[in-house]
């Protein structure tokens, strides 16, 4: 068990969430039918596709270069929301955590509260719109201290449940926001990728 | 899934690659990243006017791109905004000196994506406004969503604004006839069918028979309401009416009446349409001084509608009737 996140882990946190995203590409896509445009699992997987080849073409020296080099190549390859959303969460982890090379518990916590206020400036969502928000909020909240491996699978797990929280919820913001009370029922696609990034966080540092 | 394709991930490359050979003395397309600019950009000392979204909504914005229209357009993958390294460059690459006006529709990933082009490229140096349209009545209360959809709106202020630029107006001047503009044109859609996303395979709800949805947006997504389905003139008095009531339109109004179709409605089945539009516009007193009926800013194959009213003053006609020369919109030249 690690005690930290340094740039091997976190490179291979990348690879496999782009395994992950590939996977589960179809299923995000599912999600986002009814209350999107059939989008999210397809863009997602080319983002952290691109992002996984950048950082293998050219390795970065930081965790913030590293943090950096993935939002950029998520703003500039995945496109809809969440392309300036998911790019402004590294980018903003990115500034957090510029020329360190290894990031404790707390310097976690740190980098992802602040990709979290940075997603809620640039999207304009709160907690309970079914967005993203409800599983990232939960999920710093959780990383409150213990060991890093044990607090990153709470923080993972509270992001589940912020997720599975997003199904009876009406959508406020984005284009499900458009189908009023014909959104509750279905959980948020975006819910559902913050969930899977932090899950394989936690199983890469387990 | 059943479709004139060769594999999901081609489609947009390769219409773009179609639109090259189509019109190669109109339109230049340049890759990686992405974008359509007009053959003779940047035209020096003009304005330029910049739109973008997913693609999947053919001819918008592609096919507005020319002499009396768009300077360029950014087409995303198929509903997926397109991203800001696509918008900053091509600013820079129509920038004439004069400053860029984009016209961005009023949908969460395509403001955000413009925002931090706009960004980008105001930290290069080039000046940039910004006009969202958000022109879609069925979306009520802004409160609890992100807001009234940018639609059909969205191709009459490139075709007017378009215009303004090319006669030689500021900046300043071109942003806000965008946004007047956008402040007098609503619009309410309407569909029959679902389309399907390539690289989603199957389509992205479903509509019996007898059902119709209305109070669509532009990508497929189900709208506000799905009723039993009506015979057309019953369909357009429901899309008429509250966009009449939202300006709302009055007796003695200008309007051009704009009746388009989703992608996957026929021609007659528009005029159907329009025939009826156009009466009821009369019978509220409204003078309909311009048209257009046709597929402009579709959805896929989507078989439905959207009815379009703007209030227009002398000087919106004028630049209406101005010259334009485009793959999808041509006169006057």
């Amino acid at each position: 068990m690690p005690d930290v996140l340094d740039i091997a882990l976190l490179t291979s946190w990348i690879d496999r969430t782009a395994a992950v995203l590939e996977r589960e590409k179809a299923y995000l896509t599912e999600l986002d039918a009814p209350i999107g445009d059939s989008d999210h699992g397809m863009n997602m997987a080319r983002g952290f596709a691109a992002a996984n080849a950048k950082l293998g073409a050219t390795p970065p020296g930081d965790v913030g270069a590293l943090f950096k080099t993935v939002g950029m190549a998520l703003i500039s390859t995945v496109g809809g929301a969440a392309g300036p959303l998911y790019g402004t969460l590294f980018v903003q982890a990115g500034v957090k955590s510029a020329g360190k090379a290894s990031l404790d518990l707390a310097g976690w916590r740190d980098c992802l509260a602040a990709g979290l206020a940075g997603i809620v400036q640039r999207g304009k969502a709160e907690p309970g719109d079914k967005t993203m928000v409800d599983a990232l909020t939960p999920a710093v909240a959780a990383l409150d201290g213990g060991g890093l491996s044990a607090a990153l699978a709470a923080s993972a797990e509270a992001a589940e449940q912020g997720m599975k929280a997003t199904i009876p919820l009406v959508a406020r913001k984005g284009r499900a926001s458009y189908l009023g009370e014909r959104s509750a029922g279905h959980q948020d696609p975006g819910a559902t990728s913050s969930w899977m990034l932090l899950k394989a966080l936690a199983e890469t540092a387990a | 899934m059943k479709k004139l394709i060769n594999a999901p991930d081609a489609v947009v490359d390769e219409a773009l690659d179609g639109m090259a050979a189509a019109h190669p003395g109109l339109i230049k397309v340049v890759r990686n990243p992405n974008y359509v600019i007009r053959a003779d950009a940047p035209v020096r000392g003009k304005v330029a006017v910049i739109s973008g979204g997913g693609s999947g909504h053919e001819p918008m914005h592609g096919g507005f791109v020319g002499r009396g229209m768009l300077d360029a357009a950014c087409p995303g993958a198929v509903f997926t905004s397109p991203t800001p390294d696509q918008m900053l460059e091509a600013t820079k690459a129509v920038d004439g000196g004069a400053g860029v006006l984009h016209i961005v529709k009023n949908y969460t990933g395509d403001v955000m994506n413009f925002e931090m082009a706009a960004d980008l490229a105001k930290a290069e140096g080039i000046d940039v406004e910004s006009v969202v349209i958000n022109d879609d009545v069925a979306v009520k209360d802004s409160t609890w969503t992100a807001g009234r959809r940018g639609v059909a709106t969205t191709v009459l202020a490139e075709k007017i604004c378009g215009a303004a630029a090319e006669a030689g107006r500021k900046l300043a001047d071109v942003t806000a006839l965008c946004r007047k503009v956008n402040d007098n044109g609503r619009t309410m859609g309407m569909a029959l069918t679902a389309c399907t996303v390539p690289h989603a395979g199957k389509p992205s709800f479903t509509l019996a028979e007898d059902e119709m949805e209305i109070g669509i947006g532009i990508h497929g997504e189900p709208g506000r309401q799905r009723v039993k389905i009506e015979p057309a003139d019953r369909i357009v008095e429901m899309l008429m009416t509250p966009v009449i009531e939202d300006l709302p339109f009055k007796a003695g109004d200008d309007v051009l009446l704009f009746v388009n179709g989703m992608g996957g409605t026929p021609l007659v089945e528009l005029y159907v349409l329009y025939r009826k539009a156009h009466e009821i516009a009369e019978k509220h007193g409204l003078r309909v001084v311009r048209n257009l009926v046709g597929s402009y800013i579709t959805s896929l194959e989507m078989a439905g509608t959207s009815i379009t009213l703007l209030k227009m003053d002398a000087d919106m006609v004028s630049l209406w009737d101005a010259p334009v020369v485009t793959p999808a919109l041509r006169w006057g030249a």
